[in-house]
């Protein structure tokens, strides 16, 4: 058990164990920092940058660093907002988001953080690239347009084995997270609807599921993200 | 010289259109034609798609009816994961969708009669264009646009708390729904505030009803001869012959009453209908494939409806259906301006269904979805408010999307439409020399008896103003006008 140390997000004084993840401290300290490719419980990976922070005149991603004595805290400043709504236009750019037919809306980390930015168009060009579905697996499909990579599922979804059921594929640009043939044979349910909740988009999807939560009663239908510290 | 007359854009209809007059030498109108100009494509970008997402998709057709390609698809697919052609829905899933499908049907029918069409009625086809409007309606009679309005708002309720979403919602998934009727949902809309109640859209419609007829009377021969022809009709009829909006059989009747296709099943559906392409439009021209191109097309919508179906099973709807058969005896109504009669019988139809299903504690069950065996192939079939809306899908072992088919109402009145603007043209254009404003009024009176959502036909995008070019025989403009 770490000693508590006291620090300052946008000089309020918090208090942490230290060593606390920076997004985890801030939570515990009622203070939202925005995430994506952070997911509670599996290693940070600080790969999509919209965490980012200035601590003690640095900028640093809150998800990859932990909390120590004294150390001040900028999370929600003008400059840090701006430049997330940009890395959630930049994902939005880069790939297909078609909110209306996506089966994830409501329930869509990226979404979900549109509307907290008020992203109503994308200041960068769209890309419109061409990607395929990959649907040969009886019980996910994996829609690459949607695809943010933050690797969220390589991390946190295991076999019984504990190997990945999720692979790079290709590379460079065109770089995809592919279904693991041998990895994924014979999965749970379960297993398959954890693989479909921890993907912040819809580029996971559970097969013949879809649409069974109604509007009203989705993650994000009354509590927008960042509300419910 | 022959002479081509385009009226494009075509005002308070969805969608973009033009129609040409060509003359002949002698300045007659020798043929005239409603083209649609734009092009979406949703048949070809659903392809690859997983089948559950397809009823949200697909919705995206329409904002006004979207609801009907919504439950279309639904239907569809309810084959394809082995729910049954239309009987194999758990009761809770079935009278949700009805619920939202007549919620739709009342709504649209009050926008296409009220917003759209009670202008030219309420200040005649020559009045000047600015002047029919809605908003003028609201200046002449404020009674009769907050009706309308109610009746809409109260129509998209049903929608909202059927679906979740008053426009692109979610409620109908393959198989059943997401949801059931709660009872404060179910509260609200029975008897929520005094003038959204259950009864009071019945009592809305009726005096819709009694507004058309005390228009008629005095305006009958507008009524029965505007853009008058004879023609064969189609829709879906109940099994025992009624008047069903959600599911049933496919019947086409002639224009003596005669049965010319005898209540078959609709996923044979391209066993009796086939599709013919022409260059200069987007849209198809349907035709009953044993009956040929040239005699084989026919019409759909509340007209059709009411010339297919042998009665309505709600007793104050089938009170008018009686008065309003008397019309012609108890043949086929061919008369075009009927239309917007039989819309409103519909309309209180449609507040009955809402009411009874309302009281109905089916709604309130929990059994959503049913499952069966997997099929590749599924037809789902429904009477959207402007007609009978055809959707196909084909799906793969890896529950992709492989194939889709789309004929939506608009499509099966193509030819009705466009010989209803020739109809109009030979009687407005004959000898005259010019497009006169009353003219391009008459040509989208016409087009909006029907349908009013050009843009589901092609499955595109964006407003529609009218757009009429005249041509000469030479294919030479003589004249454009734009409104
Ligand atoms: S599939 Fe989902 S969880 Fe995996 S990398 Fe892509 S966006 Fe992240
Ligand atoms: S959440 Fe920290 S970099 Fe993605």
């Amino acid at each position: 058990m770490g000693t508590f140390v006291k620090f300052y997000i946008d000089g309020k004084e918090c208090i942490a164990r230290h060593g606390t993840q920076l997004v985890k401290a801030a939570c515990e300290n009622n203070i939202y920092i925005p995430t994506l490719c952070n997911y509670p419980g599996i290693p940070p990976k600080g790969a999509c940058r919209i965490c980012a922070v200035i601590v003690n005149d640095k900028a640093v991603t809150a998800c990859t660093t932990k909390v120590s004595e004294s150390i001040v805290v900028h999370n929600n400043t003008p400059e840090l907002e701006k430049f997330r709504k940009s890395v959630v236009e930049m994902l939005l750019s880069e790939g297909n988001h078609f909110c209306p037919s996506c089966e994830k809306s409501g329930t869509c980390e990226l979404q979900a953080l549109a509307y907290r930015y008020r992203v109503t168009v994308s200041g960068f060009p769209y890309m419109f690239p061409f990607r395929e579905i990959e649907a040969w697996h009886p019980k996910l499909m994996k829609d690459h347009n949607r695809c943010i990579q933050c690797k969220r599922c390589i991390r946190g979804i295991k076999n019984d084995q504990r190997k990945s059921i999720f692979a790079f594929g290709k590379r460079g640009t065109h770089v995809e997270i592919n279904i693991d043939h041998d990895a994924s044979e014979g999965i749970s349910d379960e297993l398959a609807q954890r693989s479909m909740d921890i993907c912040p988009v819809g580029a996971i999807l559970r097969k013949r599921k879809g649409f069974d939560v109604p509007i009203g009663r989705r993650k994000y239908d009354n509590k927008p993200i960042g509300s419910d510290l | 010289m022959g002479r081509k007359i385009t009226i494009e854009p075509v005002t308070r209809v969805e969608g973009h259109g033009k129609v040409t007059i060509h003359l002949d030498d002698n300045g007659e109108v020798a043929q005239s034609r409603l083209h649609i100009v734009e092009f979406r494509g949703f048949e070809r970008f659903v392809q690859g798609r997983p089948y559950w997402e397809v009823p949200v998709l697909v919705q995206r057709l329409c904002g006004i009816c979207p609801v009907s390609h919504h439950i279309a698809a639904a239907k569809a697919l309810d084959v394809v994961v082995g729910a049954g052609t239309g009987d194999g829905l758990t009761p809770v899933a079935e009278k949700m969708r009805r619920l939202m499908h007549y919620g739709q049907i009342f709504q649209s029918h009050t926008l296409h009669f009220f917003y759209l069409a009670s202008p030219d009625l309420l200040f005649g086809y020559d009045a000047a264009p600015e002047k029919r409007n809605v908003i003028n309606i609201a200046e002449a009679n404020k009674e009769l646009a907050v009706q309308a309005i109610m009746m809409r708002k109260y129509g998209q309720e049903v929608i909202l708390a059927t679906a979740g979403k008053k426009i692109h919602g979610t409620g109908a998934i393959p198989g059943g729904v997401n949801k059931n009727l709660s009872i404060h949902e179910r509260d609200a809309l029975l008897h929520g505030e005094p003038q959204l109640s259950a009864d009071k859209m019945v009592e809305l419609s009726q005096s819709a009803l009694e507004f058309f007829k005390d228009y008629y009377k005095k305006n009958k021969s507008f009524i029965d001869n505007f853009s008058r022809f004879d023609s064969n009709y189609l829709s879906l009829v109940r099994k025992d012959g009624a008047l069903d909006l959600y599911h049933g059989v496919l019947r086409a009747v002639n224009s003596e009453g005669k049965k010319i296709l005898n209540d078959v099943d609709y996923q044979d559906y391209l066993e009796y209908i086939r599709e013919d392409v022409r260059s200069w439009t987007y849209m198809k021209f349907p035709y009953l494939t044993h009956l040929g191109k040239d005699q084989g097309w026919y019409r759909v919508g509340p007209l059709a409806r009411l010339n297919t179906a042998d009665f309505i099973p709600t007793a104050l709807a089938q009170k008018e259906f009686e008065e309003y058969k008397k019309n012609t005896f108890g043949s086929p109504n061919n008369m075009c301006m009927h239309t917007h009669w039989a819309r409103l019988i519909e309309t209180l139809h449609a507040a009955e269904m809402i009411r009874d299903l309302l009281n109905d504690s089916d709604l309130q069950k929990e059994n959503l979805v049913t499952t069966g065996t997997r099929q590749g192939r599924g037809v789902g079939v429904i009477e959207a408010p402007r007609g009978t809306l055809f959707h196909e899908y084909e799906v793969n072992n890896d529950d992709q999307i492989t194939k889709c088919n789309l004929i939506v109402s608009t499509t099966n009145n193509n030819e009705p439409m466009n010989r209803g603007v020739n109809h109009v043209a030979k009687a407005f254009m004959s000898g005259k020399k010019e497009i006169t404003e009353s003219m391009m009024n008459a040509v989208e009176v016409v087009i909006r008896a029907y349908d009013p959502c050009l843009s589901c036909a092609t499955h595109a995008y964006g407003e529609m103003p009218l757009e009429i070019s005249l041509y000469d025989s030479k294919e030479n403009v003589i004249e454009q006008k734009r409104k």
